[in-house]
């Protein structure tokens, strides 16, 4: 859209180079003007005049462009002079000269992108993963010595925290948790229903969704859903309130941030995560056993006898895990939001980790749980 | 200096809003000049942010009529609105810079999203605004977590000027600086009003800035604004605006910049 008028004429005129500017130097004309500019063949060790009479329209970009080009020309030894410069433009001319000539700031580059630089990043990367568990450790430590101490005196815990906390992660998240395991049961019936019949066992459906639910997936879809719902939701207030500088404003009044935010969050999830399971349990059997009836007319007595055949075991392995994932889940989230600094962008990362890495060492300790159980043989 | 024989370049008529039951402006009406530095007070909740956001066309207001360079805000079609966009710089309170971004990459981003400049030129634009708003070199590298809160503003602002627009919106632009870096704040705005012609529409507490830049003053009272000079609103009968300039901070400003102009 630059009109035409927008130009730089080379003239001479005795023996001094006159380049005329004319038309509107502004912010929409610069990219065409920067591109003619830079087609110039700049002539050395000459005198030059910047004639700007006829210029009818300035800001700055264009007034940088006017001084981009005399420092051009003056750095290949040139002489340079700018003549007949309207009086109201003059101001703007001094006000860029004033800011200087500011050597433009780089753009950051990914250093990976080249073979040294991506070897280092794993090195880098793998460095950077020691140090978290490192910290996370660290962290785990403080959480125990404060749970310790508030042990000690018990009337330090806030229950109203804690009980607020246990309505958000617990009662809250029972409708979504009972849906999914609900569903998770139905699947696992079907499918399980489809391939026992093709070998006449298909009677052994209950035992085959009792076990899988009870044993591992209602408190693996807990533990999962709560780390996606509620771990995540500790690292984004945690973070806020690092961003806010609440949490050394806390420290400064004499709270202690550990006391205050994370043994509540530990403590609720501690009691809820247990809780949901047994619910998660009852409506994956309810959905098994739902199908069961439907499918292969497997009646309630029936039902019952051979979910009692999976002797208790299976559901107490089932119980017993679900509280070290409540403590992963819970330290994680915390953990993350702690980490926060400086601005909100970090709040969104280190939520986005936090989950990831409590799903990931939810299903890292339920792998070493099955070892352990299976080396104990139940 | 202002024009006011011209048309307003901002016109806001018969202005209500409304939060819940709480009524922030009552039938509020303002014109701001080409050229002028208009600055804005009230108190704390007065609903002077409110309104700066309404006239860039952030919130909606219950009743009233909206007009920015001659055209209606409030019933603007999309194309007419980035035209007015390209126009305008905002700098809000805390800069509100896009933090996954560089100060010099937040500079270019009006840049890029209006015109199709090749990047070197992008980069010298960007640098020299660093420039212009007083920042040290090598800023333009940083993030905006790694700056002060006073370095944000003049980052803010710097981004604001990108296009060389005709209007600047400041929200208070001086809160939260130390008193040297506000009295240069208010010698960068002057200055950039003076060559580039700007009009400023500035919300502020700050006194030093109201006596030291503004032609006119806009005091929010009673839900609607008195504008005037300083002299006249000076005379001004409002309970609050005689507290406002005779309290003993007003008193004091007024005073150490009668001693300046006496100098």
């Amino acid at each position: 859209m630059a009109p035409a008028t927008t130009t730089l004429v080379e003239s001479e005129e005795s023996g001094s180079l006159i380049l005329a500017a004319t038309g509107e130097w502004l912010v929409e004309t610069a990219a065409d003007l920067d591109r003619r500019l830079r087609g110039i063949e700049a002539p050395k060790g000459r005198r030059v005049t910047l004639d700007l009479a006829g210029i009818n329209r300035l800001d700055t970009a264009g007034a940088w462009l006017l001084l981009r080009t005399e420092h051009d020309l003056m750095a290949r030894g040139n002489t340079v002079e700018m003549r007949n410069l309207r009086p109201s433009f003059e101001p703007l001319i001094d006000q860029v000269r004033t800011a200087g000539f500011v050597p433009p700031a780089r753009h950051p580059r990914p250093a990976h992108h080249t073979i040294a630089g991506f070897i280092a990043r794993i090195g880098e990367i793998s460095l950077g993963l020691i140090a978290r568990a490192y910290s996370i450790l660290g962290f785990f430590g403080v959480v125990c010595s404060t749970a310790l101490r508030v042990a000690c005196h018990p009337r330090r815990l806030s229950m109203t925290a804690m009980v607020a906390q246990m309505e958000q992660t617990g009662v809250n998240a029972l409708p979504i948790v009972s849906l999914l395991t609900f569903l998770i049961g139905v699947v696992i019936a079907y499918q399980g229903a489809d391939y026992l019949r093709f070998y006449g066992l298909e009677s052994y459906t209950v035992q085959l969704t009792g076990a899988s639910i009870l044993r591992e997936l209602g408190v693996l879809l807990t533990a999962i859903i709560l780390a996606g719902r509620s771990g995540s939701a500790f690292t984004a207030q945690i973070g806020t309130m690092r961003v806010n500088e609440e949490i050394d404003a806390m420290r400064t009044i004499g709270l202690d941030p550990v006391e205050v935010l994370v043994l509540p969050r530990l403590f609720g999830l501690v009691l809820t995560l247990p809780m949901l399971t047994l619910c998660a349990n009852f409506m994956g059997i309810f959905g098994g056993g739902l199908t069961a009836w439907s499918q292969l007319g497997i009646g309630i007595p029936q039902f019952l006898t051979q979910l009692s055949g999976i002797a208790p075991w299976s559901f107490w392995i089932g119980m017993i895990k679900s509280p070290f994932f409540a403590v992963v889940i819970a330290l994680i989230g915390c953990y993350e939001g702690f980490q926060v600094a400086g601005s909100a962008e970090s709040v969104g990362r280190l939520t986005t980790l936090s989950v990831v890495e409590a799903i990931f060492l939810v299903i890292v300790i339920d792998a070493g749980f099955s070892i352990f159980f299976s080396a104990l043989q139940i | 200096m202002p024009d006011q024989s011209g048309e307003p370049i901002i016109r806001v008529q018969n202005l209500v809003n409304r939060f819940g039951n709480e009524t922030v402006h009552d039938g509020l009406d303002l014109e701001v000049f080409r050229g002028e530095v208009l600055g804005v007070v009230g108190a704390s909740g007065s609903g002077k942010s409110v309104l700066l956001r309404t006239i860039i066309g952030l919130n909606r207001p219950v009743a009233g009529h909206v007009e920015v360079f001659g055209r209606d805000i409030l019933a603007i079609s999309d194309t007419d609105q980035r035209e007015i966009e390209k126009n305008w710089g905002v700098l809000f309170q805390d800069g509100a810079l896009f933090s996954s971004l560089t100060v010099a990459e937040n500079i270019e981003v009006p840049l890029k999203e209006y015109y199709d400049m090749p990047l070197r030129l992008m980069d010298e634009i960007a640098a020299f605004k660093i420039g212009i708003v007083g920042l040290p070199e090598g800023t333009g590298e940083k993030y905006p977590s790694q700056l002060s809160g006073g370095m944000r503003k003049r980052s803010g602002l710097a981004r604001a000027l990108a296009l060389d627009p005709e209007i600047v919106f400041l929200d208070e632009p001086t809160a939260g600086l130390d008193p040297i870096a506000a009295g240069d704040f208010d010698i960068l705005i002057r200055d950039l009003r003076g060559s580039l012609g700007l009009t400023v529409f500035m919300v502020t507490h700050d006194l030093d800035t109201l006596i030291s830049i503004c032609d006119r003053v806009a005091v929010l009272v009673d839900k609607k604004l008195r504008v005037g000079t300083l002299e006249q609103l000076m005379h001004d009968e409002h309970p609050w605006i005689q507290s406002y300039f005779h309290g003993p901070r007003g008193r004091a400003a007024l005073l150490s910049e009668g001693e300046h102009l006496q100098k």
